[in-house]
């Protein structure tokens, strides 16, 4: 009984996630590793790769700073209304890429908003790197603060209370109480929202435009190269993202056993 | 309570929720509320038209029912392979383990061309279905396939903790008043279970109808047969359809808010029975 549970549970993994996984980095060298080489030190697939980290180094602070801010006032405060702000700022988990990106095209795309104001300035955010990095941020917006909340509630606040009447201030007690107490959450958000800010698709490619070498990310690249039956190109450039997914899931795995201790932390993490 | 907020010594309420709140409304709020705004622009009558046309109808049938049978199948072999990382030992566990989360991690455009090129009739998996007479990529079932795998981490991770607080006392004292295995996996374990089981399934539902980028690739995309709704809105949106690309987004966006609503209960719910268990 046992062993036909595991046997049964494994193939359907093997089936679903591991023969993936393996085909990508098999697909990828199959033509040999000149080819694979020359796909990721294409002009264009260099230009992809610095755009996607661009977009993460812009979109990953920002939502650092928020999710900092959204958890300090959510966990350390009681007020009216903080179910339905939580339930706001996962959101974004909840819409689909495709309508995540559109809603920009209609403030700022040439038939929105603001599109007739922004073509007379001559700025462009539609089909542009604006666009991208902003559809970027909105699908990322929830990680970090999602992962710090319930570890912040479950440490409650009498160990800034302590602080704050020993003559911290806020700043103080937050660097010196609050961040040593959820580094390793913190640490891990920042983990998965960067995970998915360089692995967007959806909603960057409707702002894209899809314009080599200009506006085009990693899994946009790969798209492009996919469509022109350039296949072990698209695979090339899609192990880098392959091998960006088994680091994060490293790194998770690490974070994880320094977490160990805090059973109501691992409890709340429902994997959205 | 009268007052908006309690009283407490520590300081940046103001700061920390005034912030929060400008920046939730700038990046999603705002963007959000266009989507109905432009779409307030049309009659109702005209609204229905877009949004019932029989394109449309046909892939609201496959988007909802592929992610309704991904949802199912990711229930029952979630729950399994949660039971078995959860009670039993084997070699390689803790690798299988933090593999499942790969759907999570893996950027869904490399998820899609990966299972086009196993499902596809010369491809490592699908040459075995040719034979038979399926094919998979490029028909609703490939639609399936990147739906199950898309979804695959929610059962798992909402079973899995219920699963390790189950104690074992309770599994013994069954044994103890002559319950088998059976009896006590669907007397006791089983309803204890069941919230977080849901949960996991309505997770992987709401996830499974707004995918895009893994569908894309192994779906073929023909009109009435195996065109998602999501990929209707860039069709339309290509044809420079601003209006109807909304119209289809906002009901995409009221089922979102249903689902979160319902997630959100069953969640309420399922903490619930596990407080008082």
């Amino acid at each position: 009984m046992r062993w036909a549970l595991i046997g049964l549970a494994l193939s359907f993994l093997t089936l679903f996630l591991f023969v993936p996984l393996i085909s990508v980095f098999y697909e990828a060298l199959k033509k040999g590793i000149d080819v694979y080489v020359a796909a990721i030190t294409d002009p264009d697939a260099v230009s992809a790769i610095q755009l996607t980290l661009t977009a993460a180094a812009i979109a990953v602070p920002l939502n650092l700073i928020f999710g900092i801010a959204a958890a300090w006032a959510i966990a350390k405060f009681e007020f009216r209304g903080k179910n339905l702000l939580i339930t706001l700022i996962d959101l974004p988990f909840s819409v689909s890429p495709v309508v995540s990106g559109l809603i920009y095209v209609l403030i700022f795309g040439l038939q929105g908003w603001l599109g007739p104001w922004l073509a007379e300035q001559d700025i462009k955010i539609i089909f542009a790197v604006p666009g991208i990095v902003l559809a970027t941020i909105f699908v990322t917006v929830p990680f970090i603060a999602r992962e710090l909340i319930p570890l912040m509630q479950a440490q409650g606040t009498e160990e800034e209370e302590a602080a704050v009447v020993l003559g911290a201030n806020g700043w103080q007690t937050f660097f010196h109480v609050t961040l040593p107490n959820v580094r390793w959450g913190l640490l891990y958000g920042v983990i998965l929202c960067n995970a998915r800010a360089m692995g967007e698709f959806g909603a960057v490619s409707v702002v894209s435009g899809h314009i080599r070498g200009s506006t085009n990310t990693l899994p946009l690249h790969v798209e492009i190269l996919y469509n022109e039956y350039n296949f072990a190109a698209a695979f090339a450039v899609a192990s880098l993202l392959a091998l960006l997914a088994l680091v994060t899931l490293a790194l998770k795995t690490v974070v994880e056993s320094k977490n160990k201790g805090n059973k109501e932390y691992t409890d709340e993490y429902t994997g959205t | 309570m009268h007052t908006f907020k309690q009283h407490s010594v520590l300081p940046g309420f103001n700061l920390a929720l005034g912030f929060t709140l400008l920046y939730l409304s700038l990046i999603v709020l705002i963007p959000l509320s266009a989507a109905f705004i432009r779409t307030a622009s049309l009659t109702w009558a005209e609204f229905w038209d877009v949004v019932t046309t029989p394109r449309v109808l046909a892939s609201y049938r496959l988007t909802f029912g592929a992610s309704f049978a991904a949802a199912l199948v990711n229930a029952v072999f979630g729950l399994l392979v949660a039971w078995v990382l959860v009670r039993y030992r084997f070699p390689g566990k803790k690798l299988v383990d933090a593999l499942v989360d790969l759907p999570f991690a893996l950027p869904t455009a490399v998820a899609g061309i990966a299972l086009t090129a196993l499902y596809a009739g010369n491809g490592w998996i699908g040459q075995f279905f040719e034979p038979l007479g399926i094919k998979i990529a490029f028909t609703p079932l490939g639609v399936f396939v990147a739906l199950t795998f898309i979804g695959l981490p929610f059962v798992v991770r909402t079973v899995q903790p219920v699963l390790e607080d189950i104690e074992a006392e309770l599994e013994e004292a069954a044994a103890t008043l002559g319950a088998n295995r059976l009896q006590t996996f669907s007397r006791i374990i089983f309803p204890t279970l069941f919230p977080a089981l849901i949960t996991g399934f309505a997770l992987a539902f709401a996830r499974a109808i707004g995918e895009y980028g893994s569908v894309i690739f192994i779906a073929g995309n023909m009109p009435m047969i195996s065109e998602i709704t999501p990929l209707l809105i860039i069709t339309k949106l290509e044809q420079y359809d601003y209006t109807g690309a909304t119209a289809l987004a906002v009901v995409m966006l009221i089922i979102s808010f249903v689902m979160l609503l319902i997630i959100n209960l069953l969640q309420w719910w399922s903490r619930r029975r596990r407080a008082s268990a």
